[in-house]
């Protein structure tokens, strides 16, 4: 197989084109000894921890598949290992999905494979199982990825989101709107000279310091599609109490406001990939913030507000007024009005 | 109906110049705003510059704001 | 090099609890304040400030959404050309959900139609110039911040030869609607909170026939919260002097980006490529001299005649009560079909198809 390739319906027909590229590109890529039996099924008994049994999906379909600050493969790790962390359970292992469309050139599936490696070694999990397939041209945007991961929520864990209770305080642990405004500027909807980076990253430490520093955590959420303000109403719907977020307090980058007043975007609406928001007893909200401050993906992490009220959420803003923060309906659309 | 944002010329050329919006720089049309120099702030609309934003009114309405947030009616007819 | 300018300092800060009490200050009884412009309908619903506003001073949105006030049977043109298969239809985001007869441009794209969303007309310019096979269609909503832009573009268009371009002129002005409003028998207006950025275009001194005319308060204000809150101050202000025999005038508090006599190259360019026709305003009717049409030597640039497509006049959804709301006679909660039948998700009619549409920002914005 030259590096000039690109991938053919023939790699997914299950001959010998398919065995060179499961055992020369992808297995290679991922190395790891339950992976290469490749037989049928893994057996993963090896990596069962004590704690409840906690099991989670999810699909990656980004446009482009490469942009700064990561890729497919980085999100399909960090995407599925973090809503396991937000679960409060510790990850263990991956299945990896993929469905590569014809054409796609085999440096770029090389490319995507290694950051899935890479991420999985930084999130300490193993990637145990895989399948791949081939379609023919059209539509796909040439590859897409899916993940289903395993972990275990130790005893003692108690993490929902119909937790929260009034007076609880609201924290997040950086900055909000910095993936999607990535990608925005990545798909060139909009032309910058600077590039803006994703926050993508696996979450699993930060979830980590946040239990072990407030063990009474209610919920945490990892804000992605739909942004901060869907995650905070999907809360308060879940919980049955309100929940007042102090617009001055949310922290956002200025180059990510900048692209969003121009577009007219609203950042509490835009999908973060490393980034969570912990419902947390007022009593630790202070301790949490430090300690997070000291984790390199929490630097910018700040109290947003707190439950209370009637069911909804409601936004303070930076003149003293209030209105409601609803859930987002649809895409935003750059707006010139 | 008219979103247009603030933003600092950093270099001119022709009818087109690089504006900096706070962090992130773009290429915006001069066509409506020729005499457009740089280390002018202009508004953006739709990639276009509309008009020039000048430094001395907008101190000049900041002040304001404070006039009007400290003045009291002497004489209030009841 | 000069000094920066803190933008914050209009957004945020101490003032802002002082521009408040003072607008509590002045407030008198009963007064309605009326806003014509999209962005200033979302920009007071994003910073809450009805919720900081005294109880009876009523901030309308009039009709300044130009997405709302397209009339159908223009949204149905738009929908026609996308159809074409030689057809690109270029268009702002703000118009791609607006459901026209039926259908929408967004269905459009769904169903393989070529539509692109631009954030510049320009953008059109330069797809046409990459794709000459195709005739390139930009829909051309909007009032005169945005109608000199598009009068620029074509200007480039003509510079550089490229011929596969055209516009379908659906904009707006602004200062006949405004005379439609103070026309309205038994209006109970106190004064126009003016919209900042097509003054930037305009002028101030655009305001002077009804401020005077109609003895109408009128305060050009910018978009930051600070600068909303001031303009209120200001307008109650000349509302208590008017209320005590004074005259109304036109004032201008977003001084750093206003000028009395406006861009004069914009306006320059305006009239070189448009020529002032009367409009149907979607949900209101006809407005005198209120929109513009290309003028015989750009008629090429018209996408209608290119096409040979023709403006329809479709009937409107039944029991929407849009063309009250915007003309300030009626508000969004009385309507029966707000909140219901008609939401931003499913929209009825124009005042909530548009995210700037008086019944769109209530319903998002303002507590119910």
């Amino acid at each position: 197989m030259t590096r000039d390739e690109s991938i053919t319906l023939a790699h997914g027909s299950g001959g010998r084109l398919m065995h060179d590229l499961i055992e020369r590109v992808v297995v290679r890529a991922l190395a790891n000894p339950v992976l290469e039996t490749l037989d049928d099924a893994a057996d993963i008994s090896s990596l069962v921890e004590p704690g409840r049994l906690a099991v989670t999906t999810d699909s990656f379909v980004v446009q482009p598949l490469f942009f700064p600050g990561g890729d497919i493969g980085t999100l399909a790790v960090a995407g599925t290992v973090n809503d396991l962390a937000m679960k409060g359970a510790r990850p263990v292992a991956l299945t990896l999905g993929l469905i590569a469309e014809e054409g796609l050139p085999l440096v770029d599936l090389e490319r995507a494979l290694r950051s899935v490696a890479e991420t999985a070694r930084a999130a300490g999990v193993v990637i145990a199982a895989g399948d791949t397939k081939v379609v023919e041209r059209g539509g796909l945007g040439g590859l897409i990825l899916n993940t289903a991961g395993i972990g275990f929520v130790p005893d003692g864990v108690e993490l929902g989101g119909d937790r929260v209770r009034e007076g609880d305080v609201m924290i997040v642990s950086g900055t909000m709107g910095d993936h999607e405004t990535a990608i925005l500027v990545a798909r060139e909807a909009f032309r910058i000279d600077e590039t803006i980076e994703s926050d993508c990253a696996p979450l699993h430490e930060v979830a980590r310091l946040i239990l072990e520093t407030a063990p009474d955590t209610r919920a945490m959420r990892d804000p992605t599609r739909g942004g901060l303000a869907t995650t905070l109403n999907e809360l308060s719907s879940r919980s049955g109490v309100g929940i007042e977020i102090d617009e001055s307090a949310v922290p956002v980058r200025d180059d990510v406001r900048s692209v969003t007043d121009i577009l007219g975007f609203d950042p509490l609406y835009m999908a973060n990939e490393g980034k969570v928001v912990a419902v947390v007893p007022e009593s630790d909200a202070g301790r949490v913030v430090e300690a997070l401050r000291g984790h390199r993906l929490g630097r910018d992490a700040a109290v947003i507000g707190r439950a209370a009220g009637e069911p909804g959420v409601t936004l303070r803003t930076k003149v003293g007024g209030a209105r409601p923060l609803l859930m987002l309906e649809g895409v935003q659309l750059p707006r010139i009005c | 109906m008219c979103l247009a944002v603030p933003g600092l010329v950093r270099e001119v050329d022709g009818l087109r110049a690089k504006v900096d919006f706070g962090g992130i720089t773009r290429e915006v049309e001069l066509s409506l705003l020729p005499d457009t120099q740089v280390d002018d702030y202009v508004l953006v609309h739709a990639g276009y510059a509309i008009e020039k934003v000048d430094r001395e009114s907008a101190l000049e309405t900041m002040k304001l704001f404070r006039e009007m947030a400290e003045a009291v009616d002497k004489e209030r007819s009841s | 090099m000069s000094r920066t300018i803190d933008f914050e300092a209009f957004r945020t800060g101490p003032d802002a609890d002082g521009l408040v009490r003072r607008i509590h200050e002045l407030f008198e009884g009963p007064t309605a304040l009326m806003e014509v412009c999209g962005t200033h309908t979302v920009a007071i619903g994003r910073a809450g400030i009805r919720s900081l506003m005294p109880d009876g001073l009523r901030l309308l949105s009039g009709p300044g959404c130009p997405v709302c006030v397209t009339p159908l049977g223009e949204i149905d043109m738009a929908l026609a050309a996308a159809r074409r298969p030689d057809v690109v239809l270029t268009t702002f985001g703000d118009m791609m959900r607006v459901p026209g007869s039926e259908s929408s441009l967004e269905r459009e794209r769904a169903g393989g139609a070529d539509v692109r969303i631009v954030t510049s007309a320009l953008d059109a310019v330069e797809i046409a110039a990459g794709e000459p096979s195709k005739e390139v269609v930009f829909v051309g909503v909007g009032f005169e911040t945005t109608s000199p832009t598009i009068a620029a573009a074509l200007m480039t268009a003509e510079r550089r030869g490229v011929e596969n371009v055209s516009v379908l002129p659906f904009f707006k002005l602004v200062p006949p609607a405004l005379d439609l409003l103070v026309a309205v028998p038994g209006r109970a207006l106190d004064g126009f909170l003016c919209p900042g950025h097509v003054s930037s275009i305009i002028g101030s001194n655009a305001y002077e026939p009804v401020a005077h005319g109609a003895d109408m308060p009128c305060v050009v204000a910018g978009f930051e919260p600070l600068d909303i809150l001031a303009g209120v101050v200001m307008l109650l202000e000349q509302v208590r002097d008017v209320r005590s025999g004074g005259a109304a005038r036109v004032e201008t508090q977003y001084a750093r980006a206003v000028r009395p006599e406006g861009n004069r190259t914009a306006l320059e360019l305006l009239d070189e490529v448009f020529e002032v026709v009367d409009a149907d305003w979607r949900g209101i009717g006809t407005i005198p001299e209120s929109g513009y049409a290309l003028r015989e030597r750009y008629a090429h640039r018209d996408a209608g005649a290119k096409l040979g497509v023709d403006r329809t006049r479709p009937d409107e959804p039944e029991g929407c009560i849009c063309g009250a709301i915007m003309l300030g006679e009626r508000i969004p909660a009385d309507c029966p079909l707000f909140g219901t039948v008609c939401t931003p998700r499913d929209p009825v009619g124009p005042c909530m198809v548009s995210s700037e549409g008086s019944c769109a920002a209530h319903f998002r914005y303002e507590r119910r």
